[in-house]
């Protein structure tokens, strides 16, 4: 007979369920992706989610001499994320050094899921955007299997503002009914905001994550941006285009609410929210890079544990 | 109707009360008993008979030990072969007396025909006086000597009596099959422990997965008509029935910490405990049987029981007369899957609180591997004393005790939410448990030296 302290039963939740949630969200926008971007996208899903996989292994049973954790799947999540993160055009190579930091630096060396400071994706991603800023930055793809637009650029909306100001973006006629679904040019995780919604709304009612993290960046972008948009509508691109364009969706939505890199508590979550919001702004009219979203993350990242020490649940008859 | 709920934390374990239908049945008597002096919080009692001596049921076996501490009678007639040390379930060792049965002879001031009687004739004092001679203590869990609950210390004032018949723990039923058949007398008990608290109004909370009881106990206030008694029907979330917890749902308000329900105005006790109130002080009959429930996930509904035991029987009797050890039982439990205890030995006997014999498959109860803490914050969320579990168990890790104390892990209630939600299957209140136990002791030592 079993003899253990209670509670003798446990609720049916499991990481890996967790992990799976999150993949099964992902999914939309991936298929999306894949025909969007063709077999390009395909191969560079396949090289990300199988390099982040096979490193996590090799790393647990070579080095940490432990039991393998791929089972709980996180890894696979990196990988997907890594790749949404990644320009169609990407050499396999790059891919691979991508993951490479992802889970070898960001996550492994920190003790693994769970430990690390960073989210290993988006360390990954803005390592290489600093490494090989040019092969990051072209956005120049082969046609998929559909076709949204007939012009798929070098660049993308924000590349194009950044590059040129309002000037250049209304030379093209400000066309942003086209990144609800499909934007001109992007990466995977860019080119669909509906498809991204769709998943987290699953999160929501699989109450895998909570609203308050992306919901606070969100207000803080149409604050931030409506307001220099009244000030300077020539100058300021407007909240609507700061929504639907980059990486804000995915980043808010699936990578700002990584549980081990975000607040614990609902509060802490929304002046994290809040921090990321203005970075992000401040990135897009100010910053010499196109997209902050990567940045925007990992620096409040940083203020996490200081977060956690300041916000706490409402504890029963202590108020 | 309004359904009511706590405010904070909290998790909704399928509720599984299988027995639910299962009506109650007398047990027969088992060949001899073995009654302890620790069956309530306090002070063991102190045997007051001797090796030889004959008893007959109801009369008293043992005084308290303290002023917290309880009567304990005979729950059979007898004759009294030992008086020694004996494993209890969880195997320590406490004092018992073994009576081996004769016949059945009870004393004879107890009233034991079945008339209801309403009247309440009886003072305060007196009613006080008959609580505590009848060894009545709580039957919700802790086994809290009910009179002294009922007394509170001078100055403060009961506002509000909750008959805490939430039964919140998956698969127990014993409550609520004594709300569907013995509703009236739950209701009179209710009533007598109004008069002791000065005409307090009453309320019965009852969750709504159990609208039997609901209309049953209702029915029964209509009927005998007391004032200032009602039924308020709660939602179905667990830990409802926790003292802190069930006084935030019904009057919203919180106990603060380290301090007493009546700090707020409120007295808190269970069904079964009404009962025994009742047979108490309308019967003169002393708290020696309660109902308890075998269930189980692993057991053939035919096996589902809720039996009126006698206290001392022995755990192995029940477990034979009712059909014997599943095949598939892994755990044996007594009390409820997320806060009862498992059994080490099935030699051990029944105590006044005893609520269960829940039979757990391996597959429902085995605990899986622990992995890293993803820091997900469910364990936080489902705490319904609001307290940060995956902060704690890091604090018990790095024994910080003063960490420990500022983040308040003396307000735990070992409710069980935490790890119930942890989906790394980390063993969370072991460790609460460890370091709890560690600044409560911290905690009194430095009160002692005041």
């Amino acid at each position: 007979m079993l003899v253990s302290p209670s509670p003798h039963i446990h609720a049916d939740v499991s990481t890996r369920r967790i992990m799976l949630d999150v993949i099964l969200a992902l999914l939309p926008a991936v298929i999306i992706s894949f025909l969007f971007y063709g077999w390009s996208e395909i191969l560079i899903m396949a090289v990300s989610v199988a390099s982040c996989v096979l490193l996590e292994w090799a790393i647990t049973k070579w080095l940490l001499k432990a039991p393998s954790t791929i089972g709980d799947l996180s890894a696979v999540v990196t990988g997907i994320l890594l790749a949404m993160n990644l320009p169609s055009t990407t050499p396999w190579w790059i891919v691979i050094i991508g993951a490479v930091v992802a889970i070898g630096v960001a996550k492994m060396t920190f003790g693994g899921l769970g430990q690390n400071v960073f989210n290993p994706a988006i360390t990954g991603r803005v390592f290489l955007l600093i490494s090989f800023p040019q092969q990051m930055t072209d956005w120049t793809a082969a046609p998929g299997f559909i076709h949204a637009t007939d012009a798929i650029s070098g660049s993308t909306l924000l590349g194009v503002y950044s590059e040129g100001g309002m000037d250049a973006l209304q030379a093209m006629g400000y066309p942003l009914d086209t990144s609800l679904f499909f934007d001109i040019g992007g990466s995977a995780g860019e080119i669909s905001v509906l498809a991204l919604l769709l998943g987290f709304i699953y999160l929501l009612i699989r109450k895998v994550v909570k609203p308050w993290i992306p919901l606070s960046i969100f207000a803080t972008v149409i604050v931030f941006s409506g307001i220099c948009y009244l000030v300077d509508p020539e100058v300021y691109t407007g909240p609507a285009f700061n929504l639907l364009t980059g990486g804000l969706v995915l980043g808010a939505c699936f990578m700002a609410t990584d549980y081990v890199t975000s607040p614990m508590s609902n509060w802490g979550g929304v002046i994290y929210g809040i921090g990321i919001g203005i970075i992000v702004m401040l990135i897009r009219y100010f910053g010499s890079y196109p997209e902050g979203m990567s940045f925007a993350i990992l620096i409040m990242n940083m203020t996490v544990p200081l977060l956690n020490r300041w916000f706490h649940q409402k504890k029963y008859g202590r108020a | 109707m309004n359904k009511l709920t706590f405010s904070i934390g909290g998790v909704h374990p399928h509720d599984s009360k299988l027995a639910r239908e299962c009506k109650i049945e007398t047990l027969p008597l088992p060949q001899t008993v073995y009654v302890s002096m620790s069956q309530h919080l306090g002070a063991p009692a102190k045997p007051l008979v001797n090796v030889g001596d004959f008893v007959k049921v109801g009369q008293v076996i043992a005084e308290p030990g303290g002023f917290i501490s309880a009567f304990v009678h005979s729950p059979v007639s007898g004759t009294v072969k030992s008086i020694a040390p004996r494993k209890d379930l969880a195997g320590n060792f406490q004092t018992h007396v073994e009576i081996a049965v004769e016949g059945d002879v009870w004393m004879e001031d107890i009233d034991r025909s079945k008339t209801l009687v309403k009247e309440i004739t009886m003072d305060k004092e007196a009613i006080l006086e008959r609580i505590k001679a009848c060894g009545v203590v709580g039957l919700g869990g802790a086994t809290f000597p009910t009179h002294v609950k009922l007394n509170p210390a001078p100055g403060k004032v009961a506002e509000c009596l909750i008959i805490n018949g939430t039964e919140c723990e998956p698969f127990l039923t014993s409550d609520y099959r004594i709300m569907i058949e013995s509703p009236k007398e739950i209701i009179v008990g209710a009533a007598i422990m109004q008069k002791v608290l000065g005409g307090c109004r009453c309320v019965v909370g009852i969750e709504e997965n159990k609208p039997e009881a609901i209309k049953t106990m209702s029915a029964a206030i209509k009927e005998l008509g007391y004032p200032g008694i009602e039924v308020k029907v709660l939602k179905k979330r667990y830990p409802q029935g926790g003292e802190k917890q069930l006084i935030d749902a019904v009057m919203h308000r919180q106990v603060r910490s380290g301090g007493l329900p009546i700090d707020v105005g409120a007295v808190v006790q269970n069904t079964g405990t009404s009962l025994a109130v009742y047979e108490a002080v309308q019967k003169n009959k002393p708290l020696f049987t309660n109902v308890l429930t075998v269930t189980g996930d692993s057991i053939p509904v035919g096996m589902q029981h809720n039996y009126l035991f006698r206290i001392g029987t022995p755990l192995s009797f029940i477990v034979e007369q009712a059909g014997g050890l599943p095949e598939h039982a892994a755990k044996i439990i007594s009390g409820g899957p997320m806060m009862g205890k498992a059994i080490a030995n099935l030699e051990a006997t029944t105590v006044k609180g005893s609520s269960s014999i829940l039979y757990l498959s391996e597959e429902k109860t085995i605990r899986q591997s622990a992995s890293n803490c993803i820091r997900c914050g469910r364990c936080a969320d489902a705490c319904p004393m609001g307290l940060e579990p995956f902060l704690l168990y890091r604090l018990t890790k790095a024994a910080d005790m003063e960490g420990l104390e500022q983040n308040a892990v003396q307000d735990c209630i070992e409710c069980g939410c935490c790890l119930y939600s942890c989906p790394a299957n980390i063993p969370l209140l072991d460790y609460i448990r460890q370091s709890k136990a560690q600044v409560m002791g911290i905690i009194r030592s430095r009160n002692v030296k005041k």
